[in-house]
């Protein structure tokens, strides 16, 4: 099955059903996406397809044939994704880390959508996406960051 | 005053040179307690040398700092805690800094516990002398390198910045690195003094931010390597019971499953990708031999502590004739709490990666326990420890699941690639980890408490009933004292509520159940701290006095509680009027060397709980990241807030009812508060911060949910009790 994944044309030897998230991390080895729940319950996994943002534990790779796959791997070469990355390490917003890729595309895709978000905005969008450690309020400083700076 | 250090005394110090080139420190500080004198002894050959790196500290001819962690970072920010207490002894160039997980090895044995571990919130305050003295060391031997090469005294040197000056000639660390490491080491180092210090006591930005978000940092979820499958166990879905019989032929048939093989925890799969272990599994028939074992049953369970909650139990703190008083009391309070079975449900679901040679083993992990892992690894391979490998990898949360004294996670992968004769790494999925048991353990307590006339608290009977976390593990011996796991009954037996009392006295009941249970961040104080602040509020309404005025009656002996409760009291403006609607609740807490107040702002529309503001103080003693202490508290908010609001694991025919975060739920953005939080300026003894933050939290929300609506919420989760 061919996927375009971050640009790329790959070639991946994998069934239809298998959803993307193991396509990405088991077949193509890129591990910066994360498997958190596999029901679209945590947002650990989120990606781009199309440059919307997915759960990539439910979407088969059925679903992503002829379309773009981005993750996080690519954000730093993405213009809102340096942004909200850079936002991200002046806020200081990671604990354990583990749900903060997914947090990254969430927040990427979101002020795409909507480069001026309010709270209410951010917690529409955002809370698809669990972390543990509570970073919550961090990550939304670092989006309002990242909006004044994108603007 | 500067602190003289007499490190011969204490320390058998190493530095050498490394393969590479460079400088090594090295130290090995004898056990301030044989905490695990029991694993100790069982395992052979701890005292042969090791074949690792065993060092703190190592100094690259190309200017790099390493640091190893002797603890794991999970979140709570050693990664940059540690190496800002050795920058500031070495005036390092923080640029330079990287950082490494320790193996497991004996050098890295907690300073206090005796066994390597993260956890009880003691990593930084148990570190805080060794790696200053591993920083101060090695400055000094830099010293000495440049002395020597430049044949002036040590004296007319100084550092700065990762250089060692004499006026305009300066060599770099990395230029001394290998002079350094063939002197002999000095037996006395001067630690900087407070005003000294350019990193600690300065908030400072993480060291592993930059790779956590852009998808390179390693956490054991994302061990690869050529020949590593993926291992997924069908467990018993009722604990302590065991396999019947097990149907493969569909499993088999399934495309990437290589095979499948019986372990002692279940069946396990064996695959090639995670998404043909999934569907391997999910496609097994087993029968399990459930007949005749203990099947919990929520409501029954509660119904049975809380008959005992009203029986005599084993004495955990007494004083004076408590029933005499409780007779002779004014006003009398009794009250029952009762608090669920909880999950930790870290974002990175459990995984191990094993790896098994002729020569030994190598495991890449996330653990908090890396020598009771290494142990037990062992003991199922019957190698020696040091033949055992960790390889320690960022965790993707810990919150006490991936400390357990009984190495579950860790034994069962080693488990698999014994039996699969090949490296396997296991990942549990949501459902295995929410399933899989290791909860807080549910508690009941039940207190009566007798006030004399103008409403003080003259007498306190204390009745908890719950699983001792302690009990049947290798940590028995010095955790249970006279039947009593000191677990169970921190936060009550020594709260100073209590014990100022002249006639008080806290009973416990340790059940028996097949439930395995462990420590959930702040173990104990995450149920005693609900009970004993709701408690202190009840008996402030029955006196009919302000809840901070009440509070600061009781512990006016207790400075460090009464800082953070007028330090939080003042910034939430307690005395002031809130907007309309909005109700203020407050608790304090003392846990592992700290006291926090939380107070929190509430509103209650149509039965629905909105926490819009929580003001926290801590005095943690010296916040060598100030920071990273507020993060801790931020974290500890959220996670405390979202167990007390929504999570319960219960029982139903002996099964988990709870699978997934959809009915295992936890704290989403929508629902956290504006946190702000306040340090106190404290010269006491440093404490914790990775859990105090927490026990104070739910008590402050349901205080606050009484203020609003007058309904004394007395169990968790809130969850839909207002309705």
């Amino acid at each position: 099955m061919k996927l375009n994944i971050n640009g790329q044309d790959t070639e991946l030897n994998v069934s239809d059903d298998m959803p993307i998230l193991w396509a990405i991390r088991d077949i193509a080895g890129l591990t910066g996406t994360k498997f958190g729940c596999g029901m679209a319950q945590c947002g650990a996994c989120t990606i781009h397809l199309d440059g919307q943002a997915i759960r990539s534990c439910v979407t088969p790779v059925s679903a992503a044939v002829g379309k773009k796959i981005t993750t996080i791997e690519a954000m730093q070469d993405d213009k809102v994704g340096q942004v909200v990355q850079a936002a991200w390490q002046e806020i200081d917003v990671v604990q354990c880390g583990y749900c903060q890729s997914g947090q990254i595309m969430s927040a990427t895709s979101l002020l795409r959508q909507n480069p001026k978000p309010t709270d209410a905005d951010i917690d529409n969008a955002m809370s698809g996406n669990i972390c543990r450690c509570g970073t919550y309020q961090r990550i939304k400083a670092a989006i309002h960051e990242a909006a004044e700076k994108l603007a | 005053m500067s602190t003289n250090i007499n490190l011969s005394r204490r320390t058998f110090i190493k530095a050498t040179a490394f393969v590479a080139g460079g400088l090594v420190i090295a130290f090995s500080i004898p056990y301030a307690k044989r905490f695990m004198q029991k694993e100790q002894a069982a395992a052979p050959g701890q005292d042969k040398p090791l074949p690792v790196p065993n060092a703190f500290l190592r100094i690259g001819t190309d200017d790099s700092i390493t640091v190893m962690l002797a603890h794991s970072e999970m979140g709570q920010g050693v990664w940059t805690t540690l190496p800002m207490l050795i920058a500031d002894e070495l005036d390092a160039d923080w640029s330079k800094i990287k950082v490494e997980h320790a193996p497991a090895a004996p050098d890295y044995i907690h300073t206090a516990y005796g066994i390597q571990i993260t956890g009880g919130s003691s990593t930084t305050w148990s570190e805080f002398d060794r790696y200053r003295q591993a920083g101060a060391l090695t400055r000094a031997l830099l010293i000495q390198a440049a002395a020597n090469t430049w044949g002036v005294a040590v004296d007319s040197l100084r550092t700065e910045n990762g250089f060692v000056r004499n006026g305009e000639q300066t060599l770099s660390y990395g230029q001394l690195a290998e002079k350094a490491a063939g002197l002999e080491t000095p037996t006395h180092v001067t630690l900087k003094t407070p005003d000294q210090w350019k990193f600690i006591g300065k908030p400072t930005r993480r060291l592993d931010s930059a790779e956590k978000i852009n998808g390179t940092a390693k956490f054991g979820q994302d061990i690869q390597f050529e020949g590593l499958k993926i291992g997924m166990v069908a467990r018993s879905p009722v604990f302590g019971t065991t396999l019947a019989s097990v149907d493969d032929s569909a499993t088999l048939k399934v495309s990437g499953v290589i095979k499948v093989v019986k372990v002692p925890t279940g069946v396990a799969v064996i695959a090639d990708h995670y998404w043909a272990a999934k569907q391997g599994r999910d496609a097994l028939k087993l029968t399990w031999q459930t007949e005749g074992k203990e099947k919990p049953d929520s409501a029954a369970l509660l119904k049975q502590y809380s008959a005992l909650a009203q029986q005599p139990g084993l004495s955990a703190a007494k004083a004076g004739d408590t029933a005499q008083a409780l007779k002779q009391a004014a006003h009398t309070v009794t009250a029952e709490y009762v608090l669920p079975y909880l999950s930790h449900a870290p974002m990175e679901p459990l995984n191990c990666a094993v790896k098994i040679t002729e020569d030994g083993c190598e495991i890449w992990t996330g653990t908090q326990m890396q020598t009771t892992d290494q142990g037990a690894a062992a003991k199922i391979l019957g190698m020696p420890p040091e033949k055992v490998m960790i390889h320690t990898q960022f965790l993707g949360g810990g919150f006490g699941r991936r400390a357990n004294p009984r190495a579950d996670f860790v034994s069962e992968a080693v488990e698999v690639a014994k039996a699969a004769g090949m490296p396997v790494k296991t990942v549990w999925s949501r459902e295995d980890d929410i399933k899989g048991g290791f909860y807080r353990p549910m508690f009941v307590h039940r207190a009566s408490i007798g006030m004399d006339a103008d409403g003080k608290p003259q007498a306190w009977q204390h009745t908890l009933v719950g699983q001792s976390i302690i009990l049947g593990t290798p940590f028995e011996k010095v955790m249970i004292k006279d039947g009593i796991d000191a677990t169970s009954v921190e936060g009550v037996a020594d709260s100073p509520y209590v014990k100022d009392l002249p006639n008080h006295q806290v009973e416990l009941h340790t059940m028996p159940s097949a439930v395995p249970v462990l420590w959930w961040r702040s173990v104990g104080h995450s149920h005693s701290a609900f009970v004993m602040e709701s408690l202190i509020d009840e008996l402030a309404h029955t006196a009919k006095q302000d809840p901070v005025a009440y509070r600061r009656q009781l512990l006016k002996n207790h400075p460090r509680h009464l800082a953070t409760l007028n330090l939080a009291a003042e910034k939430a403006g307690w005395d002031k009027p809130l907007p309309e609607g909005i109700f203020r609740g407050i608790a304090v807490h003392e846990s592992f060397g700290s006291v926090v107040t939380q107070i929190a702002e509430v509103s209650v529309k149509e039965g629905q709980v909105k926490v819009h503001r929580m003001v926290t103080a801590i005095d943690c003693g010296l916040a060598v990241n100030p920071d990273g202490v507020k993060a801790q508290m931020e974290s500890s908010i959220a996670f405390g807030l979202g167990a007390a609001l929504s999570s319960e694991i219960s029982f139903k025919d002996g099964e988990v009812v709870q699978s997934n975060f959809h009915d295992y739920q936890v704290l989403r953005m929508k629902d956290m508060p504006k946190v702000e939080v306040y340090i106190v300026q404290s010269s006491e003894k440093m404490g914790g911060v990775g859990e105090p933050g927490l026990p104070p939290v739910a008590p402050a929300v349901t205080n606050a949910i009484f203020a609003a609506t007058g309904k004394r919420l007395r169990s968790l989760p809130i969850a839909n009790q207002l309705a």
